[in-house]
């Protein structure tokens, strides 16, 4: 039959996925995903939040509540309160009435949100041309929602040396100079992925001072506040150092990870303004732009964190549980690096436990990750980065004696 | 004043380029060329139906089903589900790009039917999607990215108001073919046949498979054959949105009816699905978006390609509604629940139709409103026009869009005989 969609090509799987899926046919019972960002406990499962559970029984006892649809921009005490997690409490820009939020399908749809308006409406109506930067490397669809978004020129700024596994921070501060004025760069607040390294504070200083010298804006992508240091304030440093340092910003939230609501869908676009008036008008624009995307976001997500960010008792065990998962991850970190000095692993190891959050760029090659792959089953992406929550005390030493088998067999 | 300025003026000599920089920096605002976006003009009958304090106010606007005391509905069957779904215990993983694999199934079943030749071919894929307005997005970035031979997507005129901007903004071009024959209040067959018959070979043309929104006039089944024929003749790509299966006769196959039969006519189809009032999901975003394609082979194509439109707008959609959706589906006895509940939402709804009337008629009106009992669904173009429209508003408080459309899931046995009261006010 002649078909329409005769000439529709088979498209690439989506990388990370496909290590999954690969992990899930995989035969050997030695095996270990390090593959997705998805929070693991020691027995290598899901977890839900206990604070989640209750809060999910909470709603489903509660009859008053009902289906509904939600107002385009969202549930109005989960954006406000999820803007309060990012910008804290007591933030000025939140007193000056400056701050909106749009609730979006997790961070994915929040940086979806805030794209589609910059495209539209940052510097003059059509931002097809106007740049943006994405750390080298960065997620890898951090391209795609840009592009799709309708920007033709993406660019990477330098971010990660591989020579010395850490922050190229005059590469970073060399292409924010050499940037066009007005270019958009996207930032990740903490817990960069996938490498785990982030700008210490006063590294921050530097780069906000270029940017605010060239009006370069300011798009952060937060989706681990909270999971990088186990502390909600101490993650958000980035993000509130540069509202106070006067930025007009966008931050893409995302709860996926710090509430352990990935399917969901939980995201909030917070968007900082001058003043209300801009503000106004900006969220306005927005919700255009949500009504041909998706009308109005999923409320099952939404009502169990603004129950729980609003609710005391919930709040504190909520950041109770988060502290849980990041020092499990510290744990990892510490055990896994000891472990690879113990078997005399060459290299310095010190990156895993100077990176910080789920990720680690291990800075293991290509060549050594398909020996990891095929040879001891142990799944990792091409880019050498791990999932540090794939570990667990019982398959720890197996993955560290692989590793080492890598490196040493492989170069 | 004057202070100011020279203290300004003593900086700014000094400090020139900061300063001005500076100042550029924190006065002006990125955003100052950013217009102010028009209301949505259904909100905006909300809005000031809620600021309205006569006790008698009706708000017959937003399309989302009320009970007869005027109250949101949960269905049984959905209270049912959530509760079977809490005591699994599930965990809170990803859900695949394309959706939950068990919805999407029986999503395509609940459109095609069990014995689909379609479905026993495997010659289809569905994605789960954010509910009916998520669904037509995909399918029109779809159309954007892989149906170049033509750019034009033909509505009914009128249609529901969001189509137009989701395909414009997906890249394509919107036309019209006639649909709503405002003499009759009913369908303009002859019309919308010589319209068709001349639209441009592999254009797409949008169908509305049941409950016509905003008019509420469906084509007779001997009028979608006919339909179909030339559709066919022309080459054009269906698109289906269906966003009331069930809702519209209370019977979910008659609902279909068009859909199955455009399949066995040999229709490749585009179809967009919606559980927002079908099973009252609104708010959790339930829909699925489906292509029938020529085979197995080319449906996987077509699958990979769909993931690659989603990932980079919200990477996998969200689980509890469709969790829901495919419970009741997928669970006999809620399953029947639902058919049950599905048909007596569309049973009253079609109750207060025939009150509406019979209340007109006692009121003395000498209108023909026999449109009202004949279109199908929530939605009813009463025929009224925009200075009654504004009349019913201002003077008896009740609220609707300004084309006369009228939400009859607004309407109850408490109300029918005020709405009546008020519509032959304005009209006699």
């Amino acid at each position: 039959i002649m078909s329409i969609f005769g000439e529709v090509p088979q498209a690439a799987p989506v990388a990370v996925f496909k290590l999954t899926a690969d992990f899930r046919e995989d035969q050997n019972h030695s095996k270990v995903n390090l593959g997705v960002g998805a929070y693991r406990t020691d027995e290598c499962q899901p977890w839900v939040l206990p604070v989640v559970r209750k809060v999910e029984k909470m709603i489903a006892d509660d009859h008053s509540l009902n289906h509904e649809y939600l107002p385009i921009l969202g549930l109005p005490e989960f954006r406000s309160s999820a803007s309060k997690i990012a910008l804290g409490e007591d933030s000025p820009a939140i007193k000056d009435n400056r701050v909106g939020a749009v609730q979006c399908l997790g961070g994915t749809g929040a940086l979806k949100i805030g794209a589609e308006f910059l495209r539209r409406w940052y510097n003059g109506t059509d931002n097809t041309k106007t740049p943006v930067y994405v750390s080298a490397p960065t997620w890898e669809n951090h391209n795609a929602v840009f592009s799709n978004a309708g920007f033709e020129d993406i660019r990477p700024y330098k971010y990660w040396d591989a020579g010395k596994r850490g922050l190229d921070l005059e590469g970073f501060l060399g292409d924010l100079e050499s940037a066009p004025d007005h270019s958009i760069f996207v930032l990740h607040a903490c817990a960069h992925n996938p490498t785990g390294t982030d700008p210490t504070q006063d590294q921050w200083k530097k780069i906000a001072d270029v940017m605010k010298r060239k009006s370069l804006f300011a798009f952060f992508d937060s989706a681990y506040q909270g999971f990088a240091s186990g502390n909600l304030d101490k993650d958000a440093w980035a993000v509130r150092y540069f509202v106070s340092q006067g930025f007009e910003l966008f931050c893409a939230q995302s709860f996926s990870k710090n509430f352990g609501l990935y399917n969901e869908r939980v995201g909030n676009l917070t968007v900082v303004a001058k003043d209300q008036d801009n503000l106004n008008r900006a969220l306005s624009q927005m919700e255009k732009i949500v009504r041909i995307t998706w009308s109005n976001p999923p409320s099952q997500g939404a009502r169990l964190v603004a129950i729980t960010l609003n609710t005391p008792e919930l709040f504190a065990e909520w950041k109770d549980n988060v502290k849980t998962m990041a020092e499990r991850v510290l744990l990892m970190r510490a055990q896994l690096k000891e472990k690879l000095k113990a078997l005399g692993t060459p290299g310095t190891w010190e990156h895993i436990t100077e990176q910080i959050g789920m990720f680690s760029f291990t800075g293991l090659n290509p060549k050594q990750v398909e020996y990891l792959v095929k040879e001891k089953h142990v799944y990792l992406m091409a880019s050498g980065r791990i999932n540090m929550c794939g570990l667990t005390t019982k398959n720890i030493d197996y993955v560290a004696e692989s590793i080492h088998e890598a490196v040493t067999t492989v170069q | 004043g004057i202070e100011l300025i020279s203290f300004l003026s003593f900086f700014f000599f000094f400090y020139r380029p900061a300063i001005f920089l500076c100042f550029h920096f924190f006065l002006s605002s990125w955003w100052t060329e950013v217009q102010m976006g028009p209301p949505d003009p259904i909100l905006g009958v909300t809005e000031a139906f809620k600021r309205d304090t006569n006790s008698k106010k009706m708000n017959l606007g937003v399309g989302a089903y009320r009970d007869d005391n005027g109250k949101p509905y949960v269905l049984s069957c959905v209270r049912k589900a959530e509760a079977l779904i809490a005591s699994k215990m599930l965990d809170k993983e990803y859900l695949p790009i394309g959706g939950l694999g068990d919805f999407n199934k029986a999503c395509a079943e609940l459109a095609l039917g069990p014995d689909s030749e379609v479905l026993k071919s495997k010659r289809s894929i569905t994605v789960q999607t954010i509910s009916g307005t998520g669904s037509l997005r995909i399918g029109a970035n779809f159309l954007s990215r892989f149906h170049t031979v033509a750019r034009d997507v033909y509505l009914p005129k009128p249609s529901w108001g969001n189509h137009t901007p989701i395909f414009r903004d997906a890249g394509m071009q919107l036309k019209a073919y006639r649909y709503y024959d405002p003499a009759t209040c009913g369908f303009d067959f002859t019309g919308a046949l010589d319209d068709v018959s001349k639209i441009p070979e592999h254009s797409v043309i949008m169908l509305h498979a049941c409950a016509h929104n905003p008019t509420g006039v469906d084509p007779r089944p001997e009028q979608w054959k006919e339909l179909s024929a030339v559709i066919k003749k022309r080459k054009l790509l269906v698109f289906f949105d269906m966003a009331y299966q069930g809702f519209a006769s209370g019977d979910i196959d008659r609902d279909a009816w068009a859909v199955r039969y455009f399949l066995e006519q040999g229709h490749s189809v585009l179809l967009s699905q919606s559980f927002a009032k079908n099973m009252g999901l609104y708010g959790e975003r339930v829909g699925g978006f489906t292509v029938v394609c020529a085979d197995a082979e080319e449906a996987k194509r077509v699958e990979s390609q769909l993931k690659i439109l989603i990932r980079p707008i919200y990477s996998n959609p969200p689980m509890n509604g469709a969790r829901i959706a495919s419970t009741i589906l997928s669970t006999p006895e809620l399953r029947s629940t639902w058919l049950e509940e599905v048909k007596g939402m569309a049973d009253r709804i079609i109750k207060m139709r025939e009150m509406l009337v019979t209340n007109l008629k006692k009121e003395g009106s000498t209108h023909n409103w026999q449109h009202v009992i004949d279109q199908i669904g929530m939605f009813c173009f009463t025929g009224l026009k925009p200075e009654q429209v504004e009349r019913l508003t201002k003077e008896f408080s009740v609220y609707m869009t300004k084309d006369g459309r009228i939400s009859v899931a607004g309407v109850t046995s408490g109300n029918v005989g005020y709405l009546a009261h008020a519509i032959h006010q304005v009209t006699k």
